[in-house]
């Protein structure tokens, strides 16, 4: 079990990478920026699990929301991806 | 419907699935017939049309459920227990000035427990791909014109959460009790298409 590293209200960006495997990251979040709003609790890693690893990492899960204008570079409205713990580092580290 | 989906190609190959897991002493058909009937006998949309008729004539449970959904709904004798794992489910209010919509954009997940089986546009790429980056005008074409000034927030459930849209209640109904309430919550309001 991974400890919690980030909290509501953090920044954080999704690694901008492009596993060989099955990942739960969406591609239109990667390498962008956004706020932890929630702690979804702790679940075992997809990829792990997709891959049919025996022992899951299991790991916290933010909801964490991005601005359209970010992601698309425009629109008025937001979006909220749940997140697993690995996908993420803080805003700090990008 | 089920006489011509038994003999479509992917019905043939969810039975030779089933009778490997049976061969293979993981499940045996009686009790495969009862997880499968368990999951979608109560799967409907009346179950979310109850837990927001509850939430519009409760403020107490309205407040349980929008910070610990899975507590709050055994209230109206729900759970996010009938599949193999239990799910965790969040409710999204809608506020004067905010309204919620949910996708899934990497697959479909939905929360068939509480709204049934999903509809065929939530599946759709289409739906899938542009909600979350034109909003607005996908819900204009659903019919669902919102102010300029209200902010729409789109959920992308990509983990093992579940989204419920808890509408706005609407004006006039202040007479209405929660059984009559019921009666008025649908399906795509309950995923954010439609108001209520």
């Amino acid at each position: 079990m991974s400890d919690a590293r980030f909290r509501p209200g953090d920044r954080v960006r999704v690694h901008n990478v492009d596993p060989d495997h099955h990942t739960r990251a969406p591609r239109y979040v990667r390498g962008h920026h956004g706020v932890v709003v929630d702690s979804a609790g702790e679940w075992p890693l997809a990829d792990d699990r997709a891959r049919e690893l025996p022992d899951p990492r299991v790991e916290p899960v933010y909801t964490v929301r991005f601005a359209a204008r970010d992601l698309w570079g425009g629109g008025g409205h937001s979006v909220t991806v749940d997140l697993w713990q690995s996908y993420l580092e803080p805003e700090a580290e990008a | 419907m089920s006489d011509t989906h038994a003999s479509t190609p992917v019905a043939a190959r969810v039975r030779r699935l089933e009778e490997r897991l049976i061969e293979a002493g993981l499940v045996s058909e009686p009790e495969l017939d009862e997880i499968l009937a368990r999951y979608l006998a109560g799967a409907s949309p009346l179950n979310g049309a109850r837990i927001v008729a509850r939430a519009w004539t409760d403020d107490d449970f309205r407040s349980r459920l929008l910070s610990d959904a899975n507590a709050a709904i055994t209230d109206v004798g729900l759970s996010m227990r009938s599949g193999l794992q239990e799910q965790r489910l969040k409710v999204v209010a809608n506020t004067p000035g905010e309204h919620n919509v949910i996708v899934c954009t990497l697959c479909s997940c939905y929360p068939i427990g509480l709204l049934g089986p999903s509809p065929s546009w939530y599946k759709s790429e289409a739906y899938r791909s542009r909600v979350v980056r034109e909003p607005r005008a996908v819900l204009t074409e659903f019919g669902l014109t919102l102010p300029d000034d209200v902010e729409i927030v789109v959920h992308d459930s990509s983990s093992e959460i579940r989204y419920l849209v808890l509408p706005l209640r609407p004006a006039g109904t202040d007479g209405l009790g929660e059984d009559d309430l019921v009666g008025l919550v649908t399906r795509e309001g309950l995923i954010g298409t439609a108001a209520v």
